[in-house]
């Protein structure tokens, strides 16, 4: 059995990290807060670009020469995986999560013959390495952000569709953790490289129906639709990463919630075996009295 | 009056009943009053006028990477940054 004075140190350490995870708990519920409205705030914008992305793209369809980001290059054989992860751990499964699904994704790729590329945007993501040594595309460096803001995506956008357009890939998914609730995230992928039509609600080309409203339009449609595509694809990184950041914020309320609570229970646990050990050397120490009282009797 | 929204991806900078904005379209400025005909333009970076009513003195806000829609229920400016 563990002396008493090993037991109180034990006690005392646990209940210094229960401190710690509990302040985390705390910061991470105020984070929690502040990237959800984050999040609704950005939403406004998303909704109206698609709903004209929409009926622009529906108008004009598909045809031939039309910009790559929506048409595609015509091959599907390499595909880049953007994984978004935070830049921290201790956020349960978090992280792994994300990386467990585009490692999946990136398997099933190549098992139908494929080829795989990755791109990494935060630290957490280099995990894949581990898996992929020769495959890493680049490694987006967001450490110095402390709020998200819209550049940070468009910064990822722009690279990424400057080595589409020079021919680095095909397709691109991009994985990240989607917020349900504080409780709930839910790993997922989408596709955001050529912009998957089926994924703009209502969009399903109609191409040459007449509009609802006869709009004007300047420059023409086209033009339009070629100035907003690249801004599309921005806005759904942007999206992406402010869930992930809500996301990771609940994730890690959660884990520290847990581990506070586990730290207790310890506490509780060492706490009794402290007073019992501190009551049989007491018991024991009796019993030396006594019986040394009782021999000189 | 004319219902007007200037949204970035980050916020809903405006929302407001107003009496005409001046938008910096690609091929020109165009003034927007109430019940103006459908239209659709992208922007170039530059101020839009906001008047409030109708000798008034123009709010200006500088927008870069815009995109305008003019539908029955108003003028919609989307744009990448906005700052006053």
């Amino acid at each position: 059995m563990a002396s008493l004075k090993a037991l109180k140190i034990r006690i005392g350490s646990v209940k210094s990290t229960q401190k710690i995870t509990k302040a985390m708990k705390m910061v991470a519920a105020a984070k929690l807060r502040r990237a959800q409205d984050a999040a609704v705030a950005g939403r406004p914008y998303a909704e109206r670009l698609e709903a004209v992305m929409a009926s622009l793209a529906g108008r004009v369809g598909i045809a031939p020469g039309a910009s790559p980001l929506l048409a595609g290059t015509g091959k599907d054989q390499v595909h880049l995986i953007v994984i978004a992860t935070s830049e921290r751990g201790l956020a349960g499964a978090f992280n792994t999560n994300i990386v467990r699904a585009a490692r999946r994704k990136a398997e099933e790729l190549i098992a139908a013959g494929k080829t795989v590329k990755f791109y990494v945007a935060g630290k957490k993501g280099r995990v894949i390495k581990r898996f992929f040594p020769n495959d890493i595309l680049a490694d987006h460096e967001m450490g110095q952000i402390k709020r998200l803001a819209f550049s940070d995506a468009q910064e990822i956008s722009e690279d990424l569709i400057k080595r589409f357009g020079e021919g680095q890939f095909d397709v691109a998914h991009l994985f990240y953790a989607k917020f349900v609730s504080a409780l709930v995230q839910v790993p997922t992928g989408i596709q955001i490289i050529p912009i998957p039509l089926s994924a703009i609600p209502g969009a399903e080309a109609k191409p040459g129906a007449p509009a609802e409203a006869v709009v004007e339009y300047e420059p023409d449609e086209e033009a339009i639709l070629a100035d907003l595509l690249p801004r599309n694809v921005a806005i759904q990184i942007f999206r992406a990463l402010l869930e992930n950041a809500a996301s990771e914020q609940g994730s890690r309320m959660n884990a520290m919630d847990n581990a506070t609570r586990n730290a207790g229970d310890m506490i509780t646990r060492l706490s009794i075996q402290y007073n019992r050990t501190r009551q049989a050397a007491i018991t024991t120490e009796l019993v030396e009295i006594i019986s040394g009282a009782e021999a000189l009797k | 009056m004319l219902h007007f929204e200037l949204v970035t991806p980050e916020k809903l900078v405006r929302s407001e009943e107003v009496y005409m904005v001046v938008v910096p379209g690609t091929e020109g400025d165009f003034g927007v009053l109430e019940g103006h005909a459908p239209f659709m333009s992208t922007v170039r970076d530059g101020g839009v006028q906001i008047f409030r009513t109708q000798n008034g003195t123009p709010e200006v806000i500088a927008i870069k990477g815009g995109f305008a829609e003019v539908n029955a229920k108003g003028l919609t400016v989307l744009a990448e940054h906005a700052g006053e």
